[in-house]
């Protein structure tokens, strides 16, 4: 009885450290992003001064809106791509079908920092050049596969009788999908195109390789305004993200119950 | 309703033949069992027959209408799956109702058909249910109201009971009877339960290694096997085997054994002959003389008792016989025992050596 008891305790301090270790420092730039001090100097102020004056800081607005532009775009062309694949990968058998799906793997062990030097002297050598438009397809050529290995995850616990029920019952091949294995693969096309936004939106290698001055975005926009001197601004604006990125996933979390059968 | 026609069908993947040559005619609101141990082709056939598959070579006919390179969408066919196949993501009625909507049917028509359908399977007031929330057995009566709602001119079943448990079983076949008597559908069967074969079909047809070995009615099947392999696939069979005398045949050890029904074989020919456990009369003695039935002395070796009937296992020659006795109140007879064995020719099959 003892040893179980001193055993849970262990595991509650364990999971708190785990917690604190996650969290704190978030936390800890959320709270300062309201103290009046730029040099984290205590005590705490209450200002939402910070907060006025990126309103003014246009620069980080336009490069904040660049993420969510580029972000958004990526993760509709990865979730539609990387469906469309999985259920091919799924459906059909074909030459070199294994090689394909061993082919996908590596992009995502790659280190971005050599992903992105390809990408960039590649753009330059066929003439796609630097840009948005060039961040752009770097985002959905690293975010892709994200999208089609957590599809086909899902795919593998698609049970095939379902679609041959559905064609039994006179149903073509769309409304097939549409109506049986779509439903059946949600969950895994919403968390492969959360996957997808994530790699965008946290992109700064790949991002600041194609970037051109004064066209970028949030993250590469953050780490030049550091190299220049810190200011609570940054502060500020990465707590925005952080609540609006932790409400969109807990919503999400909260609608389609990841990982469950039914 | 249709019936359907298979002629010469014969489907290989890779070097397996899965399906050799085979021909069965289904008339029109039969019920059919195809029978056979796993991997005798049953389920490819069933899936040549559903169209979710094609025949290298043969013909397939529904209603008269050649149907084998048709799929499966268009051959207006109602299946059950083994394991039930139900849309997890739609209640039980928009699962019966789903082969009415994808063909366009006004929503009315859809309500009232679904109620309808679900009413016959006695599920009338389940349509509202997740299928994860019913029992096994009403899974597999969703699944059947699914496949008829949309008034199919064949039942295809595979092994739809499989996965319930024996008593659900038995329920499921009668009512399975029942509605298939009700709307008066072609429906075939697949199973590798001879019980579940010989008690719900009108025909069966016995299928191994591709091939059709035996069809017709149960009674005629199980009274009349023309291979070892029928003999013993549906039902229990002791098999003798020696040299054809015509009329019966002769074991190696000279005893002769005749036989009343069957194949008409040569004497000299190599050939089996088949008795059922239950045509066996076993005693301790010869008793009065009966002129023209078979008689073999043995030992019983074991028996098993199982509440209505007795299992007895004779030694005879080597050859390990199985009787099953009725529980009448007779004296049993104990393990050791010698005893006379006795059967008519009415019950001995005579059969071609494979």
């Amino acid at each position: 009885m003892a040893t179980t008891r001193v055993l849970e305790w262990l595991g509650r301090f364990y999971i708190g450290l785990l917690l604190a270790f996650l969290y704190l420092p978030i936390i800890i730039m959320a709270l300062m992003s309201f103290n009046v001090s730029p040099f984290y100097q205590l005590p705490f102020e209450w200002t939402t001064e910070w907060y006025a004056s990126l309103w003014q800081n246009d620069q980080l607005i336009a490069a904040t809106w660049n993420s969510v532009e580029i972000a958004v775009i990526t993760t509709v062309i990865c979730v539609v791509l990387g469906s469309a694949a999985s259920l091919a990968l799924y459906r059909y058998e074909f030459r070199g079908k294994k090689f394909l799906q061993a082919l996908l793997f590596p992009p995502i062990a790659i280190p971005w920092l050599i992903t992105g030097t390809a990408m960039l002297i590649f753009f330059f050598g066929v003439g796609i050049g630097r840009g948005l438009h060039a961040i752009l397809l770097g985002h959905v050529a690293l975010a892709l596969p994200y999208v089609i290995v957590v599809v086909s995850a899902r795919l593998q616990t698609f049970a095939p009788e379902l679609e041959e029920a559905a064609r039994s019952l006179g149903a073509n091949q769309w409304q097939v999908t549409r109506r049986v294995t779509l439903p059946w693969i949600m969950p895994g096309v919403i968390a492969g195109g959360l996957f997808a936004f994530a790699v965008s939106f946290d992109q700064f290698v790949v991002s600041y390789f194609l970037a051109t001055p004064g066209q970028t975005t949030l993250p590469v926009e953050i780490y030049a305004a550091i190299r220049k001197g810190f200011t609570p601004e940054i502060n500020a604006v990465s707590t925005i993200i952080i609540v609006v990125s932790m409400a969109l996933m807990l919503l999400t979390a909260r609608f389609f119950k990841f990982g469950g059968e039914k | 309703m249709a019936g359907v026609q298979v002629s010469d069908v014969s489907r290989s993947f890779g070097a397996h033949k899965a399906l050799d040559n085979v021909s069965i005619d289904f008339a029109d609101g039969g019920f059919y069992a195809l029978l056979g141990p796993s991997g005798s082709g049953k389920t490819t056939l069933l899936r040549q027959i559903a169209g979710f598959d094609f025949p290298d070579s043969g013909r397939i006919t529904i209603g008269g209408e050649s149907v084998e390179r048709v799929p499966v969408e268009k051959r207006r066919i109602g299946m059950v799956f083994q394991n039930y196949a139900l849309f997890p993501n739609m209640s039980v009625a928009d699962n019966v109702a789903f082969g009415l909507s994808v063909r366009g049917e006004a929503k009315a028509v859809i309500a009232t058909e679904v109620q309808r359908a679900l009413d016959l399977v006695q599920l009338g007031k389940l349509g509202g249910r997740r299928p994860h929330q019913l029992s096994g057995g009403q899974r597999q009566r969703v699944a059947l109201a699914r496949a008829i709602v949309t008034k199919p001119r064949v039942l295809l079943l595979d092994e739809p009971l499989g996965a319930l448990d024996k008593a659900l079983r038995v329920d499921m076949q009668i009512e399975l009877k029942r509605i298939q008597r009700e709307i008066g559908i072609t429906t075939i069967f697949v199973t590798h339960d001879q019980e579940e074969a010989l008690t719900m079909s009108d025909r069966i047809g016995i299928l191994r290694d591709g091939r059709l070995v035996q069809e017709g009615p149960p009674e005629e099947i199980y009274d009349r096997p023309k291979s070892e392999f029928a003999a013993t696939f549906l039902g229990d069979a002791n098999i003798f085997r020696g040299d054809s005398t015509g009329d019966g045949i002769r074991l190696a050890d000279g005893t002769a054994i005749a036989a009343g029904v069957g194949a008409k074989l040569a004497a000299g020919a190599k050939a089996s002959c088949a008795v059922r456990p239950e045509r066996i009369r076993i005693a301790r003695d010869a008793g009065t003389p009966d002129g023209n039935a078979n008689m073999l002395k043995g030992q019983v070796s074991k028996r098993i008792f199982a509440g209505s009937n007795s299992t007895y296992f004779v030694e005879r020659a080597g050859q390990t016989l199985k009787v099953i006795v009725q529980n009448t109140g007779m004296e049993r007879l104990a393990e050791g025992q010698d005893v006379v064995l006795r059967w008519s020719p009415e019950s001995t099959v005579l059969i071609a050596a494979n």
